[in-house]
């Protein structure tokens, strides 16, 4: 079931998320301010000056302070949210590994926007995959419900004995995070109730039993506790489903790692992440009603990548077709390599970077073979002066 | 109680650091750990950012500490402080902790994680006022990583990126005044110390900084018997040299009054404690002609301003 119209409030996702972060009200929030992710900041900031939130907001001096305090007060003892975008991920690159290594279960949304250079503030998913391997677990919204929605589900996912790992929630830059769509929120008190009380095995501050956190590791243990984290991140999967249907009873809407839509009896399909899967349903829709057999699969979950659910939802499609948000100079697109190693042999396209719209008329041009790899960049004409 | 018998009982049962650690016989940083945590009252949470002190007490599944001990990376022991202070601050106020003894957050860092790539965490953590002590046991290089040269290593001292060589002569840039640097965050309490024989010096500003009503600054001279070149049994002296000779003054900036805590009773000239360690050696070669009076000269120079700013 979609948002009730008739209960929705009319928000852009960043809002939504500030929504979300009020309700649920976390210890510690260090901050610091990236386009197009400030919104969220500004709001929660906004929140506190109105008695709205109680957390302590930390205004620090870098992104990769922003992480480092952010797992501080997460492995302390404290629940924990940030925000960031782009260069601000690039720089907090480093501290997102070691956040996954010491499990520490922060909460970020991450404003998809892309890397420099050349500097630019628009959207595309550049920086979700220069942290692909971080062992942080990246939930991509399709939309501002879908936004709130996760940020709702985030914390109990991130905090669950079986995952403490970081849980970042991406949300496509200025198409969700500036853009205004009714939203419908839960109360407060369903909110608390859902998301309870923050339990992490071993805090810090726990000062009747010291621990020793972040300790030096040398060949024979290292690897023992990388496989030890990649198999939270393995088993996330699965409580992930959990929660989105324990949610799902509060708020009748579907959350699930992949959405496959109309891709009942489809020859061909889509794959893609984030809100560019909106422009897909409608592009899907058209060419639907023109006879074609097409559909799309939205991956909401990549990583943990949910592999036999993709195989599974593509098996009877004659081709897939993915479309990434982000290039691989010198290689092959991320999200066409994850889907090929699931699903076998598919069709690649690059699109949106920087910002580049994407129209339903580039997706029907794909879905009939008439598209380059790269779609949506200028040819042969002059570059507009 | 004398101070030195309350330290000693610190060390009893589980001191904050215990030996069987694996730092150099002679190095300075575990006198200055040791000293700076056993003056403090009431519980303790350690901050390290990378660096011998992290990997020598640390290495899993084995640890040296007993009190809880933070480690994220190199450049963020300071942020790691902030964080730790901001939920301690949460989950006081909410009922999630204890109320009974105050606790002291404590960040150890050398001087590569301090003056060079942990400065701005350390200047943004002074700025936003967090309450936490910050240690930078200053043994004047990357030893960790084998003896590179930091912006704390001295004027015309050889480190493994700054050689000395037939046409050149150790590091010749004059090292940075972090103490001053700190204390122009306006904090309530900076000051300069150092390891072993001045245990006093710095076990009084430890006590002080950590009742500091806000984030407070060591910076603390630590000898590494490795990197400065001397044996490790003449650590002390060696550390007496250089606050004797007022090559490195110890001092406080307490709510902006500066203050000598220790005058030589006879400043002695620089040059017997450049010779006592191989990192000065290529000094004394006829070809560094002058470098030796040029270093005099700053330490003297750098040591006139100090008393003018002390008051004289």
């Amino acid at each position: 079931m979609a948002t009730d119209l008739t209960q929705a409030r009319l928000l852009t996702g960043g809002e939504a998320i500030v929504e979300a972060m009020c309700q649920i009200d976390p210890d510690v929030v260090p901050v610091y301010p990236i386009t197009p992710q400030t919104p969220i900041i500004q709001g929660y900031a906004k929140a506190i000056a109105d008695g709205r939130a109680h957390g302590e907001m930390v205004n620090v001096e870098s992104e990769h302070s922003a992480m480092s305090a952010a797992i501080a007060a997460a492995v302390a003892g404290a629940r924990t949210m940030t925000a960031t975008s782009s260069q601000g991920l690039a720089l907090m690159a480093e501290v997102v590994y070691i956040a996954a290594s010491m499990r520490a279960p922060v909460v970020m949304t991450l404003g998809n926007r892309a890397l420099s250079g050349p500097i630019n503030i628009h959207c595309d998913h550049s920086d979700s995959m220069l942290i692909r391997d971080s062992g942080a677990i990246q939930l991509f919204a399709e939309s501002a419900q879908e936004a709130y929605d996760l940020t709702v589900l985030a914390p109990r996912l991130a905090e669950h004995p079986d995952v403490l790992l970081p849980v970042i929630v991406c949300v496509d830059g200025f198409t969700l995070t500036h853009s205004a769509e009714p939203v419908e929120l839960l109360d407060g008190e369903q909110v608390r109730g859902f998301v309870g009380e923050y339990r992490i095995p071993h805090p810090l501050l726990d000062l009747a039993t010291p621990t020793t956190q972040g300790p030096f590791a040398m060949p024979d243990y290292y690897f023992e506790l990388r496989r030890q984290q990649a198999a939270a991140i393995e088993g996330s999967l699965a409580v992930c489903a959990a929660l989105g249907e324990e949610l799902g009873e509060l708020t009748g809407r579907r959350l699930a790692a992949v959405e496959p839509y109309r891709l009942d009896g489809a020859r061909r399909a889509l794959v893609c992440l984030g809100s560019t899967a909106g422009t897909a349903k409608d592009a899907v829709d058209e060419a639907r009603d023109d006879g074609e057999e097409v559909g799309l699969l939205r991956v909401c979950s990549y990583r943990p990548f949910p592999a036999v659910a993709v195989r599974e939802s593509l098996a009877d499609v004659d081709e897939v077709i993915v479309l990434d948000r982000a290039d691989s100079p010198g290689g092959s697109p991320p999200l066409a390599v994850e889907v090929a190693y699931a699903a076998g042999p598919v069709r690649s396209h690059v699109y949106g970077l920087g910002g580049r719209d994407l129209h339903p008329a580039d997706l029907r041009g794909i879905f009939a073979g008439d598209a380059g790899h790269y779609v949506g960049l200028r040819g042969g004409e002059p570059c507009p002066a | 109680m004398s101070r030195l018998k309350a330290l000693v009982r610190e060390e009893h049962g589980t001191p904050p650091l215990r030996g069987g650690h694996s730092l150099c016989q002679g190095c300075g940083i575990p006198m200055v750990v040791r000293t700076v945590l056993d003056s403090i009252e009431g519980p303790k949470v350690v901050v390290s950012a990378t660096g011998c002190l992290e990997v020598a007490t640390t290495r899993f599944p084995t640890t040296a500490w007993n009190v809880p001990w933070l480690h994220l990376a190199f450049e963020n022991a300071a942020a790691g402080a902030s964080g730790v202070e901001a939920a301690y601050r949460a989950l006081r106020r909410r009922g999630g902790l204890p109320q009974d003894d105050e606790l002291t957050i404590v960040a150890f860092a050398g001087d590569g994680g301090t003056y060079d790539i942990g400065l701005q965490a350390l200047s943004g953590a002074l700025e936003r006022g967090h309450r936490f002590v910050f240690v930078c046991y200053d043994n004047e290089a990357y030893m960790n990583t084998g003896i590179q040269r930091s912006s704390a290593t001295p004027f015309g001292a050889a480190t493994t990126t700054s050689p000395a060589g037939s046409v050149s002569f150790g590091k010749l840039q004059q090292r940075k005044d972090l103490t001053a640097i700190a204390a122009a965050h306006a904090i309530p309490y900076a000051a300069q110390s150092a390891a072993g024989p001045h245990w006093q010096d710095l076990s009084v500003k430890a006590e002080r900084a950590a009742k500091a009503d806000g984030p407070a600054f060591l910076n603390v001279l630590a000898d590494c018997p490795l990197g400065w070149g001397h044996e490790a049994h003449v650590s002390p002296s060696i550390v007496d040299g250089a606050v004797e000779s007022c090559f490195w003054p110890l001092y406080e900036i307490d709510h902006g009054e500066w203050r000598l805590t220790y005058r030589p009773p006879e400043k002695r000239p620089v040059e017997p404690w450049l010779r006592s360690q191989k990192r000065f050696a290529h000094l004394f070669a006829p070809e560094a002609e002058g470098m030796l009076d040029e270093i005099q000269q700053r330490v003297d120079a750098d040591w006139a301003r100090l008393v003018e700013r002390c008051g004289g």
